[in-house]
């Protein structure tokens, strides 16, 4: 499943991260590679949604450096800036709908700012996006604020996708959703992967997800990657939160599982 | 890479065949591409269409491709799709799935109707308006009843004092020593023209006390925390707080809207007075570096010119206008619904609609006062 020799979309290196005295990430390096969905772990408060948000560029960075797609963030001209994020999608863990715009509009948003495209065929492409995250024609008309939370996460996803990103940052992408739910999007997730060819930076709590979606996962601790690899090098590692994570009843409880055949 | 798009027309089958980035960023040409072939009258032949060539496909390419496709297929005999690279057949297969129900056909509608309905409902809005207004009043008196067994809110109502005339006193100050300032001002230069300039004060004295004062301050307050009773408990709505208090067993009017009204009932007066006094020490100090007029002279004319009816009459009305912003305020602020548009629809609707029950209570109570003979 893994593709261990391709190029990272995603370089980090040596980024340091606090706010006032508190250091949150420690010299921290990570490498995303293409095609491949990382599954990026780590304590509540232990910096994952930091380092989201610190390589998309919301939180200022102490030192450090970031490339993506081979550009230096740092020495990106605006229009640089502007194109890596039209080749980024992200989905934000409530998802951040524009609640005065329904689920179609919602997906068609980016792409009025960035295409010159017909009406009639971003209309289209965004129903279609929202036809493969499995909602229907009605709930395309709907105010984000008419819907569950599962679906909320379903149009964020649209939303992500609307531009046909190359790489997609979820920020916990099944967390609030009942089993059923989840392991849909587990699934989706990977489909869309594997038809859209995605690379996918994923932090995440579900061992399900890491287990049956992730072809790596970075295990953070102490503000530094502490694990990196798939679910065996997790189970190798010493180190004591990772340990007891990875070694916990719900962990074996879902390692034991059958694989879920591939989708 | 460009994209492209070839048809050749042979006897017995139409050929198209694309190459290039059938890609988001180039969706405007892409388009131009596949128009034309689509507006084209349907042929009896049957169409190929070639994509081996295609170098890059992502969701809008594989949609127009799509729509080709569908074209053909319903002008005549089934199209096939020929040269399709492995790594883009799920996303073929996955566009194919979509779209295939037609959008829900919306009714034309009539402008001149809607126009109609629109004033229609908003006639019938006035109303309803002015009921819930009653209804708020109804609920908090009800409330007011239970808060005395439950002297909690009285932490409360402290809190929010700090909130509403506390902090608010410093911009009240100002503000209404500036507006004293400028009624003597202009009442000195107007009436130095018929050697009347002494009357200034009888001018600041009366209009400050019995109505710039409260109105004043009673619009800034209406601006400054109605808005903000309005937004906070708009956004205590949507994001359910209000219906998690509910479940609690807790009445929202009892622990979130009582308290702040009572809060601005018992500030407003206390503004109403200091801003008035502020209001006279303005048109005190104008008198004096302007006019020319001795403080002492000033105070002693003040004595005579004002009564105490006079300083009755504007703060009396600060309670009933606190009363009423308050209740605009908080029902308002009950109103929003999920998005953050109507938050801020509510909030401009809020102060909008206090200031103007201000200015009519205003008006009644002039009216009651001088039928009363105050």
């Amino acid at each position: 499943m893994a593709a261990p020799d391709r190029e990272p979309v995603i370089r980090v290196r040596d980024l340091v991260v606090g706010f006032g005295d508190r250091v949150v990430l420690d010299h921290l390096s990570l490498d995303v590679r293409r095609g491949e969905i990382l599954g990026v772990v780590g304590a509540s408060g232990g910096g994952k949604s930091v380092l989201l948000r610190t390589i998309i560029g919301l939180i200022p960075k102490r030192q450090g450096k970031i490339e993506v797609f081979g550009i230096d963030l740092d020495a990106a001209t605006p229009d640089e800036t502007r194109a890596i994020g039209r080749r980024c999608g992200i989905l934000f863990q409530q998802g951040a709908l524009f609640s005065s715009l329904t689920a179609l509009q919602n997906v068609q948003y980016p792409m009025r700012e960035f295409l010159e495209a017909s009406e009639e065929l971003m209309t289209d492409v965004a129903l279609a996006k929202l036809e493969m995250v499995g909602l229907t024609r009605e709930d395309a008309e709907k105010f984000p604020s008419e819907l569950s939370g599962g679906m909320t996460k379903r149009v964020a996803l649209a939303r992500a996708l609307a531009l046909d990103p190359e790489i997609v940052f979820l920020d916990e992408p099944t967390s609030g959703l009942d089993p059923i739910s989840a392991e849909d999007f587990d699934s989706l997730i990977r489909t869309l992967q594997q038809t859209l060819g995605l690379t996918v930076y994923m932090n995440t709590h579900d061992l399900h997800t890491l287990n049956s979606v992730c072809d790596r996962i970075a295990a953070l601790a102490d503000g530094k990657v502490v694990a990196l690899g798939d679910m065996e090098a997790m189970h190798a590692c010493e180190h004591p939160w990772v340990h007891e994570y990875f070694g916990g009843k719900r962990a074996r409880a879902v390692a034991h599982e059958p694989e879920p055949a591939a989708t | 890479m460009q994209p492209l798009l070839k048809s050749t027309a042979a006897t017995d089958r139409l050929e198209l065949s694309a190459a290039g980035s059938w890609t988001a960023v180039h969706a405007g040409e892409l388009e131009k591409l596949v128009e034309p072939v689509l507006r084209e009258p349907a042929a009896a032949r049957p169409a190929v269409i070639d994509i081996a060539e295609v170098r890059e496909l992502d969701t809008f390419g594989a949609w127009l491709i799509e729509r080709l496709f569908r074209r053909f297929a319903e002008g005549g005999p089934e199209p096939r799709l020929v040269g399709v690279p492995e790594h883009f057949r799920g996303l073929l297969d996955e566009v194919r799935h979509t779209n295939r129900r037609p959008p829900a056909a919306r009714g034309q509608e009539n402008r001149f109707l809607a126009a109609v309905e629109n004033l229609g409902r908003h006639t019938a809005e006035i109303g309803s308006d002015f009921l819930n207004l009653v209804a708020t009043f109804g609920e908090m008196g009800v409330a007011l009843g239970r808060a005395f067994l439950r002297p909690q809110i009285l932490t409360s109502i402290v809190h929010h004092l700090d909130r509403v005339a506390w902090q608010a006193v410093p911009i009240i100050l100002l503000i209404t020593f500036l507006i004293g300032g400028i009624i003597a001002q202009q009442g000195i230069f107007h009436f130095r023209k018929f050697g009347a300039e002494d009357y200034v004060v009888d001018l600041v004295g009366i209009l400050v006390l019995r109505e710039i004062g409260v109105l004043l301050v009673a619009i800034m307050v209406a601006g400054r925390s109605g808005s903000s009773y309005t937004a906070e408990l708009g956004s205590m709505k949507m994001r359910e707080e209000i219906d998690a208090l509910r479940t609690m067993g807790l009445d929202p009017v009892e622990v979130l809207i009582l308290p702040r009204v009572l809060a601005l009932v018992c500030a407003l007066p206390i503004l109403t007075f200091l801003g008035s006094m502020s209001a006279l020490l303005g048109g005190g100090f104008v008198a004096w570096l302007y006019g020319g007029m001795a403080p002492e002279i000033f105070i002693e004319r003040l004595r005579e010119a004002i009564s105490i009816d006079h300083f009755e009459v504007g703060i009396i009305k600060a309670p009933f206008m606190a009363l009423v912003i308050g209740a605009v305020a908080v029902s308002e602020g009950l109103k929003v619904k999920g998005s953050a548009e109507s938050l801020g629809l509510q909030t401009t609707t809020s102060v909008v609609k206090s200031i103007f029950y201000v200015i009519v209570l205003d008006g009644i109570f002039a009216v009651f006062f001088a039928s009363i003979g105050m």
